[in-house]
């Protein structure tokens, strides 16, 4: 069975087929380092900067705040390493949230070993901060609080600007992993008032491997990876040219694309959603429904197990994902089903849709037909089911 | 995740589910580690399991190696069934992933904690 409907789109898109193009002539005849001397090199040069420019504007940032890296993973950790090496002697206190992506998690556990403390702000039963417990936590060691826009799994959209006027009232800065709202609707740093900002390509229907450290230009943080001048002397080594050209285009064309794919993609969410609670039994939406990516759908079917649905489903050319245990490599049901207040047994029957621009309305009506049955009989499969 | 291909047959069409009426023995056992939940009915008859259903409730490799085990047990007395282990019935289905190699041994309990039940009630 081949797979003919993707609805994972958090975890990763295809890269545009025009971005694809862009990209290739810089493996063949652009493939100059573009710190050399000769003219050909320094054209290089010129395209990476016409690419910071993309990027820049996808976030209203100038130019010169744009820092290319691998991904939002390191992007992430150049954001708190750099600003917990910087400020060390000022404090060592950060506070962030716990619903993070493992990227800013792991690393506040890291550096919780290291001799920092680390808050981790609780979320109510839809995903949301409350900036009042923002405001309880902070204290005069605190460095950083860096807390997401949208959150990956569950698609809550945080109040990041209030947060972040909350951290600057006290002098603090404020950091925010924008991989999943970046591209799908407007981020704007200035307007959102925000230090720095991760944003990754593969999210964008860019190539994977290729990240954006937003940083504005008086925040001063330490690299992480030393090497040559790089990226201002923030991020050594040879630029990744054809990810930089492929990140700048995938830019571009969000910001054409953002709008119109948020209008058709918003009622097919819908549909799947409406379809699945009129269908199914027992089911939970997890997430906030106001304040939520118009992308993704997140709902735990109760009584049966995420990963034997997946399988059903893959099995039909279906893919999707889930938050159950079984699925994990650490056995471990999602942090952020659990940190909603759901118990093992819902997280466990979790399934997030998450929808992007290849999608098409019949797709959610093919869901909707394979779904149900594949429940009816996993449930019947099950000890919990019929004898609530 | 890659499962060999006999684990999804067994997983797709797994057949032995389901609640048995009037069964002599349950088992009732569930994995620590993730949650699962995994119940083992069994009928006795002269010393011999004469039929046996599994609910479950769990991944891909707890509801292939249920049904693997119910399959293995069917028609055999309670001492050969006694003897079964995860690893037996693993290997039956190709081999699990590494880390799925602890669903099977719900299995394992599952079926002796039956026998255990239907022993006890005896
Ligand atoms: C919210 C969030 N942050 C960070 C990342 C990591 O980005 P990357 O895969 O580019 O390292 C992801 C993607 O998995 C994400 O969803
Ligand atoms: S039973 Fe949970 S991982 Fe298999």
């Amino acid at each position: 069975m081949n797979l003919k409907y993707y609805f994972d789109y958090n975890s990763t898109t295809p890269t545009d087929p025009r971005v694809v193009k862009e990209i290739i002539p810089y493996f063949g005849t652009k493939f100059f380092n573009p710190s050399s001397f000769y003219r050909k090199a320094g054209e290089i040069s010129i395209d990476i900067e016409n690419s910071r420019e993309r990027v820049a504007k996808l976030l209203n940032a100038e130019p010169n705040e744009i820092f290319f890296t691998s991904g939002g993973t390191e992007s992430n950790n150049l954001a708190i390493f750099g600003i917990t090496l910087k400020l060390k002697e000022k404090g060592n206190h950060i506070i962030t949230s716990k619903i993070e992506h493992s990227a800013v998690l792991n690393t506040c556990k890291y550096l919780s070993k290291k001799g920092f403390e680390v808050t981790y702000l609780p979320v109510d039963k839809y995903g949301l901060v409350n900036p009042d417990d923002l405001k309880k936590e902070i204290k005069d060691t605190t460095i950083l609080v860096t807390i997401m826009h949208a959150n990956n799994e569950i698609g809550t959209i945080q109040p990041v600007k209030e947060l972040s006027e909350i951290a600057h009232k006290r002098g603090i800065l404020f950091h925010t992993d924008a991989v999943q709202s970046a591209g799908k609707m407007k981020v704007d740093v200035k307007e959102l008032d925000i230090d720095m900002l991760s944003i990754s390509s593969h999210k964008i229907y860019g190539p994977k491997g290729m990240g954006v450290l937003f940083k504005k230009k008086r925040v001063k943080i330490n690299p992480m990876i030393f090497g040559g001048a790089h990226e201002k002397g923030l991020r050594a080594g040879t630029e990744n040219v054809p990810g930089i050209i492929g990140i700048g285009k995938a830019a571009e064309l969000a910001i054409l694309e953002m709008d119109e794919n948020e209008k058709r993609l918003k009622p097919i969410r819908d549909k799947i959603e409406k379809g699945i609670i009129e269908t199914i039994p027992d089911v939970i939406i997890n997430g906030n429904t106001d304040k939520r990516l118009y992308n993704t759908l997140n709902v735990s079917i109760r009584y049966i197990e995420g990963e034997s649905i997946l399988a059903f489903l893959d099995n039909q050319g279906f893919a999707l994902s889930s938050g159950s245990a079984c699925s994990s490599k650490s056995l471990e049901p999602s942090h952020v089903l659990l940190a909603l207040g759901l118990k093992h047994e819902e997280a466990h029957g979790s399934l997030r849709i998450s929808l992007g621009k290849y999608n098409k309305k019949e797709d959610a009506d093919k869901l909707l037909e394979v779904l149900p049955p594949i429940v009816e009989k996993l449930r019947s499969m099950s000890p919990f089911w019929k004898k609530k | 995740m890659l499962y060999s291909k006999k684990v999804m047959e067994y997983f797709q069409n797994t057949k032995n589910y389901g609640k048995l009426e009037d069964a002599d023995g349950i088992g009732k056992v569930g994995n620590p580690r993730c949650g699962d939940v995994m119940w083992i009915y069994i009928k006795v008859k002269d010393n011999k399991i004469i039929d046996a259903k599994y609910e479950t409730f769990g991944c891909v490799a707890a509801i292939a190696t249920s049904s693997m085990a119910i399959d293995m047990i069917k028609g055999k007395n309670i001492d050969e069934a006694l003897r079964l282990t995860n690893k037996a019935v693993a290997e039956a289905l190709d081999g699990l992933p590494p880390e799925k190699l602890h669903c099977s041994l719900l299995a394992e309990k599952g079926i002796k904690a039956a026998i255990e039940d239907y022993k006890s009630k005896k």
